[in-house]
């Protein structure tokens, strides 16, 4: 069991919906610093929602999502969007399932490490460009690629430098979104042995969106399983996969297929 | 401004200096604006002007609606006095405004300009008026206006750095060398028009009140003077301006900003002074010693 830190997110009755689709509906719940949260759940149960809710892209229609910076608790929606734009780059990443969507393909590899960093007021030329080489290192691409474009990469470097990008600016809340999505898997295992030991190096608190249950089982300490928009159970990941109660929850287990 | 009414409109058919006075009006609150909050773009209603948009219909409304009776202007294209440009605009103020012209830098009060500062320093007393193509500095990154009004309010200016970012780790310097983005008074971001970076420094803490006009963009900001101006840069990549290995072959000037001419088709060639006002200056000077 790894050491729980303080509590890093609490989630209140978190409301929204689409028009008359209702996408998440009273989902609450709070993450410590250190823990992996995963939430699993067939398309369209309100997983991705809830995350933008998070990330402060999408404001929810009632609920409150309260996050602990260093010595203060921001209440994320309740204040003014400039405060905002302020505090989510520099607390709370979001990796997307398509690193596409997370990277700036025009950019350099390098350029998309710093630009983060630069945007949080880094303006030494020589210690951006250190880091970047060291979070290359890290995420498991070679350095002499630092200057290469990202759309010259494959699919699982791209992932890995989306991965890179997000975590340079040490964020307290990392949110995934289904960050195995779209990869092969040798590539998959990979990506997560790499994501599990940033995780337990960092200390970060995470919440990771799938609908693989194997990704879930390997990264997840804790489980949340929805269904349109509804948080219809939760536990520890091995007692929910291993003994699921909801109905749902155990057609989700029991479509997995074993080889 | 009680001169400019009195003005007999009937004697050559416009109003004093082309524009209407309630055009004038509008636009002479959107430059107190602009100069209210320095580097900030403030919008304004740009008029159809008797010239093609992109050829300096926004200076030529700022210049019309400050212009006064008394004042000596100077228009300048890329730093020339005598380009068809300056000239045209320069026979078109005497025209429709019967103000007094001038080549000498020293001598006006309003300076039209594009591309170019002038190399003698202003003074408190004169205005200089940029033409401009492109008032916003975070257009190449960000498309979307709404999008890029949010960056300027929240003061979030790092995606101009990847930028710099960008060309250091590739060529191991910026290779931006007109249009050289600033941060005016430690708060905006804005484009100091395409001015050469050598012209850059002249804008920090400048004597005289700098004015950018963008007809067809709709835009005006300003540098009110004695505002600090910063050019954008990295803590261990310090800005820095083009520098010559030549002197002008015509004045002799070693600071001046130089252009390349070719003479002929071997290959031949001299700098000049891209300011014909200062290079003559330089060689009446030469010629008085």
């Amino acid at each position: 069991m790894k050491p729980r830190g303080r509590e890093v997110l609490r989630v209140k009755r978190l409301f929204k919906t689409f028009g008359s689709v209702p996408a998440c509906r009273a989902v609450s719940f709070s993450l410590r610093q250190g823990e992996v949260l995963g939430i699993v759940g067939e398309s369209g149960s309100g997983k991705s929602t809830l995350l933008r809710c998070l990330a402060g892209r999408i404001q929810p229609d009632d609920g409150t999502v309260l996050i602990a910076s260093d010595d203060y608790v921001v209440d994320l929606w309740a204040m003014d969007e400039a405060s905002r734009e302020q505090f989510v780059p520099t607390t709370v990443s979001l990796i997307h399932q398509n690193p596409r969507d997370g990277l700036r393909l025009e950019i350099s590899a390098g350029g998309n490490i710093a630009e983060p960093l630069m945007a949080a007021g880094g303006r030494h030329y020589g210690s951006l460009r250190a880091t970047a080489l060291e979070w290359l290192e890290k995420v498991d691409i070679d350095g002499r690629r630092i200057d290469d474009l990202p759309e010259v990469f494959s699919g699982g470097m791209q992932q890995r430098l989306q991965i890179a990008r997000g975590l340079a600016t040490h964020p307290r809340l990392v949110l995934m979104d289904e960050p195995t999505g779209g990869l092969d898997v040798s590539v998959q295992a990979k990506l997560l042995d790499l994501l599990r030991s940033l995780v337990l190096e960092l200390g970060i608190a995470v919440v990771v969106v799938t609908h693989d249950i194997g990704v879930a089982r390997l990264l997840a300490d804790r489980l949340m399983v929805m269904q349109r928009g509804r948080v219809i159970e939760e536990g520890l990941t091995d007692q929910v996969l291993d003994d699921p109660h909801h109905p749902y929850t155990q057609l989700l287990v029991s479509s997995v297929l074993h080889v | 401004m009680e001169a400019d009414l009195i003005f007999d409109d009937d004697a050559i058919g416009y109003s004093f200096a082309y524009l209407d006075e309630m055009t004038k009006r509008m636009i002479r609150r959107a430059i107190l604006k602009a100069v209210a909050v320095p580097g900030y773009q403030v919008p304004f209603g740009s008029r159809e002007m008797p010239l093609p948009p992109g050829w300096g219909t926004g200076g030529l409304q700022v210049t019309a609606s400050i212009l006064g009776r008394d004042d000596v202007l100077k228009v300048i294209d890329q730093g020339a006095d005598d380009t068809t440009n300056a000239i045209s605009i320069r026979q078109f103020f005497a025209k429709v405004a019967d103000v007094v012209t001038t080549e000498r830098t020293g001598e006006a009060t309003i300076i039209q300009t594009r591309h170019r500062i002038p190399e003698r320093a202003l003074t408190e007393d004169q205005i200089i008026v940029f033409q401009v193509p492109n008032p916003e500095p975070l257009r190449r990154f960000i498309p979307e206006e709404a999008v890029a009004r949010k960056i300027h309010a929240f003061g979030r200016y790092g995606v101009m750095y990847v930028r710099l970012y960008e060309d250091i780790s590739r060529l191991g310097y910026v290779a931006m060398s007109a249009d050289y983005p600033v941060i005016v008074n430690g708060r905006y971001l804005a484009s100091p028009s395409p001015i050469p970076k050598f012209d850059n420094p002249k804008l920090h803490r400048s004597r005289a009140l700098a004015i950018f006009g963008a007809g067809r963009e709709r835009r005006i900001h300003a540098i009110p003077p004695f505002t600090d101006v910063n050019s954008l840069d990295f803590v261990d990549h310090p800005f820095t301006v083009q520098h010559f290995e030549t002197c002008c072959s015509v004045c002799g000037a070693q600071d001046s900003y130089l252009d390349e001419i070719l003479l002929d088709d071997r290959g031949t060639r001299a700098f000049v002074c891209s300011d014909t006002a200062y290079c003559a200056e330089q060689r009446d000077k030469r010629i008085d010693a």
